[in-house]
């Protein structure tokens, strides 16, 4: 129920402070345990065999020689996973099709990308496991890769798989096509919008796959025991989506299997599939011993779940007034080897900034012989807003008209209809692009040559789902919580100001814990920005239920109807004795004698979830000699309903921009024409360093969500949405020319600039 | 396989033995011989960072070194960098600053930081940004690491 505080005209004691994350000394001491710190008694090692082709049949696989290897407990191939049902199981963020996870998690007959897992081995030491892998002898017959999302769509394009068949408008069409999906949206009517604008704009864009870049490869540890009973223990996400897939994929009801999170070293929506898990449990069986596995960095780049490149054409049209009355959108994802679903959130989030009456989106999931592609923060919606927001960009110059000013005019609002359906509550979008009017960076004069500022507008839906929160009050008054959200950026502690808050006590006196499978109510992944907002909830809830049992409490210790009992400002007191009062510690002090412990439980599902608007502001310095883009000056302004944590919500829009200053300017996948991955290590996957990025300004916006107690929206994917469309506008002010292609490398900005000075 | 080599080093202040095989990485012995996993490995290829360990006074990334040659050597590790009277200000700061996130490369950060700021206690921020240019972090975009590092040397200066 949401309280009647969340309009923030309530004055807070914990929210919206910065105290000490809980789990903070572990983090700079080194003492806090990733998935690869696991170790156990009788631990053994294993390794995965990956295909050196992008699209290719396997003929044989003969393990022999490799069982035989002295050391060597374990070979495995898909042989060893039961074929599933045909399901699909929500994995909250995504959707994994049982039978598709399988031949990704170990090729079934086909391989479909470069460094795509084939067998495994577990041995006594992973220089053996290492070792062993190369006797296994693969036969493969070898097919040509699809590595363009335009060719696959081809009518009478080798298909990835003969079984895929287009599902068009949701419906099955029985058509064998490399297309895995394709939806509409529809709003208004876009021919007559067009008839009224007097500036049209159409083009196309081309971005490439990208990878999160977590720092922390893929891990998993597995010990299935002889009772049938699987423990694993693994950086993910979504220790609760782990055990669903793990339940769907070995067969085992999720009663025997318990997956323990240990700290998770970054995950961006790549650590929700299950690669290793499955497989090291299968060599668990099989060895009869707990098995670790690892990735190196180049298995990470090249066989987990990257964010799609995409061919996007949009065209939208503005009346000489400035008023946006039609928007086009043709968007094309790479889905990689196995069907996938980036297409639509991007269709949710391309014109979401804008209140334009007539909208038409087609948009097309196709498989290539890429890795299958996962959720990168936002997923889907940056490739899209890169190209929506440059036209926005074009628009503007064309009509005379400030990028903000311009963007105030067309501002999505309370009652704004989405193209795909939904009509807004309250947002924050004129409410961002205000902030960013009056900030110091827009208002400070931008002088030199070939220098420009850029500015974009982003937007990101955001997701509530399941989440639980157990709370048990201790004798002084402090607060143990257990909540099912993996830490990834500092949520143990901006769950726990929100249990806090309501019981009057410091943050410091909760101590938050995340719980394995087993040690707490079902919670989705930490993923669509709904930690805070949704497992803040169930603590907020499960504050609530702990107020409601001491308020009996208090009755009995007093001996009065718990109608009497209040509870204001942290205490307790009576409504008709004014002398009756006790603080929160003090009645925690009085539980034992009256009744024993008290836990507060909650579990939530919330329906109220708020978007977030971003909008980045980018000052670039552009080498037209060389095509490098250096950033000068660089500001983030972002609403976040209510900032529980603003130092962690600083973080996330911080982080956010690097990542898409990243994906703007240097990030790609580089394949060659065999489909062979070219640059898979962190010196030629090349990600920003610190020496790549001024300081990051944030302008932290608060308009309240309706549908949450506090008002909290989600905070961390709308940053990533803005960067890239934000530094194209800019470099178009710096040096002149409009980028379509991601990224904005140094060879592709010059190849842009020849083309327009024809040299 | 070659035989295992015995070495004699000193981790954090103690003398300490060992036995690796030669192949064996200096990240590996840390995390596996010795039980120290405050150093990860992110990359195993010298890009990330967060292996981060300081030999004898220089900062390197301990998934390059062999763990024989570590032979004689002096190695600090994240796990020597607080003091049994309580954090060192650089984990402090970077608690204050809010300037991890995941925190996986984070012991790679501090330690990289310590040697900076052991050899140089007045760096400015693009001195900073260079010298942790070796350490990759995905999570912050640096700003809050970087102020925390300057911070940090603030007080270290003040308190000296």
């Amino acid at each position: 129920m949401p309280g009647e505080d969340y309009l923030g005209i309530k004055e807070y004691k914990v929210l919206g402070t910065r105290p000490i994350r809980h789990d903070g000394v572990d983090k700079v001491t080194g003492r806090a345990i990733y998935g690869a710190d696991v170790q156990m008694s009788g631990l053994i090692y294993g390794k995965v065999l990956r295909s050196p082709h992008a699209h290719a049949r396997i003929v044989s696989i003969d393990t022999r020689k490799a069982e035989s290897l002295h050391g060597v407990k374990a070979v495995t191939t898909v042989d060893d996973i039961p074929v599933p049902e045909k399901k699909v199981e929500d994995l909250g963020e995504g959707a994994a099709n049982m039978v598709d996870l399988r031949a990704n998690v170990l090729a079934d007959g086909k391989v479909v990308y470069d460094g795509h897992a084939v067998a495994a081995v577990a041995a006594t030491s992973a220089h053996i496991a290492e070792a062993a892998l190369g006797l296994i002898e693969v036969k493969y017959e070898v097919l040509d890769p699809l590595l363009d999302v335009r060719e696959a769509m081809k009518p009478g394009s080798p298909l990835l798989h003969e079984t895929l068949t287009t599902e068009s408008l949701g419906e099955d069409t029985g058509t064998a096509s490399n297309v895995a999906t394709h939806f509409q949206h529809k709003l208004g009517d876009t021919e007559s919008g067009f008839a009224q604008a007097d500036v049209v704009i159409e083009k196309e864009f081309f971005t490439d796959t990208v990878h999160q870049g977590y720092i922390e490869p893929q891990n998993a540890t597995a010990l299935w025991n002889p009772d049938g009973r699987l423990t694993v223990w693994c950086s993910t996400q979504g220790s609760f989506t782990v055990r669903e897939q793990l339940a769907g994929l070995l067969q085992l009801s999720p009663v025997n299997i318990r997956v323990i999170p240990t700290e998770i070293g970054g995950g961006f929506g790549g650590k929700i599939r299950v690669y290793l898990e499955p497989v090291a449990a299968i060599l668990s069986r099989k060895s009869g011993h707990p098995v670790k596995m690892v990735m190196d960095r180049d298995e990470v780049l090249k066989a987990t779940g990257p964010t799609p490149g995409s061919y996007i054409r949009v065209k939208m049209g503005a009346t000489n007034q400035g008023k946006l009355v039609a928007a086009e959108a043709y968007m094309a994802y790479e889905s990689g080897g196995f069907a996938g679903a980036w297409a639509e959130p991007g269709a949710m989030c391309i014109f979401a900034p804008y209140d334009i009456e007539n909208v038409a989106i087609d948009g097309y999931n196709v498989v290539v012989n890429k890795p299958q592609t996962m959720a990168y923060r936002a997923p889907g919606a940056t490739n899209a807003a890169f190209a929506s927001e440059t036209i926005v960009d074009e628009i503007c110059e064309r009509l005379g008209e400030d990028p903000l000013e311009f963007r105030m005019k067309n501002a999505a609002k309370e009652g704004t209809r989405r193209a795909d359906g939904p009509t807004f509550p309250r947002v924050g979008q004129e409410e961002v692009l205000k902030a960013a009017m009056a900030s110091d960076h827009y208002r400070a004069p931008l002088q030199g040559r070939n220098r420009g500022r850029g500015v974009a507008s982003g937007f990101w839906f955001n997701v509530g789902l399941k989440s639980s929160a157990c709370a048990s009050v201790n004798t002084d008054g402090t607060v143990s919580l257990v909540e099912g959200s993996t830490d990834i950026g500092g949520t143990r502690t901006s769950v726990a100001m929100q249990l806090a808050e309501p019981l009057g006590i410091p943050a410091e006196d909760v101590n938050p814990v995340v719980a394995d499978t087993d040690g707490v109510g079902e919670t989705d992944v930490t993923g669509g920005s709904r930690v805070t907002f949704s497992t803040g909830w169930a603590a907020y809830n499960a504050a609530q239920d702990i107020i409601a049992q001491m308020v009996e409490r208090a009755a009995k210790y007093w001996e009065i109807s718990p109608d009497d009992v209040a509870f204001e400002d942290g205490t307790f007191k009576s409504r008709s004795d004014p002398s009756k009062s006790l603080t929160f510690k003090e009645l925690a002090g009085k539980l034992n004698e009256t009744g024993g412990p008290v836990v507060g439980r909650a579990t939530v599902d919330p329906q109220g979830v708020g978007g977030a608007f971003s909008l980045m502001i980018a000052d670039v310095e552009t080498d037209p000699d060389t095509g490098k883009v250096d950033i000068l000056r660089v500001t983030m302004v972002q609403d976040a309903g209510k900032a529980i944590h603003p130092a962690y919500v600083e973080g996330q829009m911080q982080g956010g921009a690097a990542q898409g200053i990243g994906w703007g300017l240097n990030e790609e996948y580089w394949y060659n024409d065999d489909g062979e991955l070219t640059n898979a290590s962190l010196l030629d996957y090349r990600m920003p360093t610190c020496l790549d990025l001024p300081m990051i300004e944030t302008i932290i916006v608060e308009v309240p969500n309706p549908g949450h107690p506090y008002g909290v929206r989600g905070v961390g994917e709308a940053p990533i949405v803005p960067p890239p469309a934000a530094l194209a506008n800019a470099i178009y002010r710096a040096v002149g020319v409009r980028m379509n292609v991601l990224p904005m490398s140094p060879g592709n900005v010059l190849k842009a600039l020849w083309k327009s000075n024809g040299s | 396989m070659a035989g295992k080599v015995h070495v004699t080093t000193n981790v954090n202040g103690e003398e300490t033995e060992f036995l690796c095989e030669p192949r064996d990485t200096l990240l590996d012995v840390l995390r596996d011989n010795l039980g120290l996993t405050g150093a990860k490995e992110g990359c195993g290829n010298g890009n990330c960072g967060a292996c981060s360990v300081i030999v004898d006074g220089r900062v390197i990334n301990s998934c390059l070194a062999l763990g024989v040659e570590a032979e004689g050597c002096e190695i600090t590790t994240i796990e020597g960098v607080a003091t049994p009277d309580g954090l060192h200000p650089l984990q402090q700061k970077f608690l204050e600053h809010a300037a991890l996130q995941c925190g996986v490369c984070t012991p790679g950060f501090i330690v990289a930081a310590k040697a900076l700021l052991d050899r140089e206690p007045e760096p400015d921020e693009h001195r900073i940004r260079l010298w942790l240019a070796g350490n990759l972090c995905r999570c912050t975009g640096y700003d809050k690491i970087v102020r925390a590092v300057m911070d940090t040397a603030r007080t270290m200066r003040e308190t000296v």
